[in-house]
This record gives C-alpha cells, sequence and structure tokens, in this order.
C-alpha cells in the first residue's frame, strides 16, 4: 500500500542516533554552566532539531514520500515559525 | 455471480484513483498531523514569550525529575523504533513480528504514561501544580495536552493490534498500520520538542 518503493532504511542505526543524541542533550544541559544561556540554547535546540528531523525522514517516510506531501509540511512549519516569531517579536521589538 | 460482481467491484474500489497519488487516509492523516504542528506550536511559542519575558523562572531542574523524563523520553523513542519496524514487519509479509512489535508499542506507551502519572504525582504532593507559578501552569498545560495524544495513540494502537490479532491485515492492505505509525511518530517528534524546552533549557 505504500505510494512510494524505496529500500528499508536501517531502522536500528537511526534508533542509536536518537539515543546518543538524548544522552549527549542530557549531559550537555547538566555539565554547561547555564550562565551560558546563548551556548546552552543554540546546542540543546540544535540536538532536539536533528533529532526531530531524523524522526520525520527516516520513521515517518518523509525522505521517500512525494513533493506534495513535503510542501503541505514545508508549508505548515514556515506558518509555525511565523506564528512564534511574531510571538517573540511582540517581546523583543522596541515598542513606539 | 453476482457475489463475483460484488468481489470485483470491491477490489477496484480497494486500489483508489487519487489525484496526488498518496492514499487518502495517509493524506489526511498528514493534513490532520499538519493541523497538531501548529496546536503544539501555539503552546510552545507560548512557553518561549512567557519565559522570556518572566523574570524570575526557577531552572527546571531545580523543579523537574529530569533523569526520570530522559528516561521516559528512551521509552517513547524505543515504542517509535518498534512501530516502524511493525510497518516494516507487515511490508515484508511477516504477521508474527507485526503482531509482536504492536505489542511492544503498546507497552512502550503505557509505560510513558505510567511514568508520566508518577512523575505528576510526585510533583502535586510537593506542591507544585498549575495554580502556584506561571511554570507550574504552562508545564501541566503542555506536557498534559502532549499526554492527552499519548493516551489517544494508545487506544488507536490497542484497536490495530486487535485487528492485526484477527488476521486483518496483509502484505498487500495494510494502510491502517502506517496512518496509525505516522500519528505515533508524530507524537515522538513533539515529545522530542518539549522535552528540550521545557526540561533542559
Amino acid at each position: 500500500m505504500s505510494t512510494t518503493e524505496h529500500k528499508t532504511p536501517n531502522y536500528m542505526a537511526i534508533f542509536w542516533w536518537l539515543a546518543g543524541f538524548t544522552a549527549v542533550e542530557v549531559a550537555y544541559s547538566s555539565l554547561l554552566p547555564h550562565s551560558q544561556k546563548v551556548i546552552l540554547i543554540l546546542g540543546l535546540v540544535g540536538f532536539a532539531a536533528i533529532k526531530a528531523t531524523l524522526v520525520a525522514l527516516y520513521f515517518m517516510h518523509l525522505k521517500f514520500e512525494r513533493k506534495t506531501l513535503g510542501i503541505i509540511v514545508g508549508s505548515t512549519l514556515i506558518l509555525g515559525v511565523i506564528l512564534v516569531s511574531v510571538g517573540m517579536a511582540e517581546h523583543w521589538l522596541p515598542r513606539p | 455471480m453476482e457475489a463475483v460482481a460484488l468481489h470485483a467491484a470491491h477490489a477496484h474500489h480497494e486500489e483508489e484513483y487519487t489525484t496526488t497519488g498518496i492514499p487518502h487516509d495517509k493524506m489526511g492523516m498528514w493534513v490532520f498531523l499538519c493541523s497538531e504542528v501548529m496546536f503544539f506550536t501555539g503552546l510552545i511559542g507560548s512557553y518561549i514569550v512567557l519565559r522570556f519575558a518572566t523574570p524570575l523562572w526557577p531552572p527546571p531542574a531545580s523543579v523537574l525529575n529530569i533523569p526520570l523524563t530522559a528516561v521516559n523520553t528512551f521509552i517513547l523513542i524505543c515504542s517509535s523504533v518498534t512501530m516502524v519496524q511493525a510497518l516494516a514487519a507487515i511490508s515484508r509479509g511477516d504477521t508474527r513480528k507485526l503482531k509482536l512489535f504492536l505489542c511492544l508499542t503498546l507497552l512502550g506507551g503505557t509505560i510513558f504514561l505510567s511514568i508520566q502519572a508518577v512523575e505528576y504525582w510526585k510533583l502535586l504532593h510537593e506542591g507544585f501544580n498549575p495554580h502556584v507559578s506561571l511554570f507550574g501552569s504552562v508545564f501541566f498545560t503542555t506536557t498534559g495536552f502532549h499526554g492527552f495524544h499519548v493516551f489517544c495513540g494508545v487506544i488507536c494502537i490497542a484497536f490495530v493490534t486487535g485487528k492485526a490479532f484477527l488476521g486483518k491485515y496483509t502484505q498487500a492492505h495494510h494502510q491502517g498500520i502506517e496512518t496509525i505509525g505516522l500519528y505515533w511518530h508524530f507524537v515522538d517528534l513533539v515529545w522530542i520538542v518539549l522535552f528540550t524546552i521545557i526540561y533542559l533549557i
């Protein structure tokens, strides 16, 4: 029933990457002094983005799907970024 | 004769025509997941804005049990792997492994919910509740909604597991497994983001 035929990815390899990144994230968060907030946030958000991308591409098979699906998901992500950015701008931009 | 014609019509119906080339139920699930992305973006966006706008925000590690939640994250990742292995198994026509991996996924989801319930119980016992602070309010709202999604996923997986034991899925027809699998991986993906933003930062 799958719409696109593709070679089965190595799911266990993806699993170990996800588990490894989770362990590194926890260690990074507990070892790095919380005074270095920018480095902490950038590092942790980077790790989370890599993990989320691995799940979407390989477990949800987005890597092997048609472009239509990629456009639908991509558009939603852009809308999501706009939503968060507007909220953050409200706080950070100087008020007139 | 009529039965043969009906069977032929049914078989024709199963190989439905789609303008996108993507089965309707799969497309429906992706559109639903896109609406869910916006729902969780609203919650996470609110958390970020409130957190940076509030001068006195307690460090999450001082209130929350990070090692316990890290274990819970690992369990949810494991259940995501068993779900995708279940789909791979039925794609090969291996119904025995399909049933095994679906049961393991169900177990993983149930353990995740149980650990979250224990975490909530401990936090409430220590006086950390939705009324105590802004952090408490957004923490319980965001993780509570995610927990509700996991609960719905567990119910759906229990349903497809039952169908698998009744022999309803074959190598040629297993779209239900793929559709619920998409939902389950999405729930895992959202938790990956929530764990980082709420527990670690």
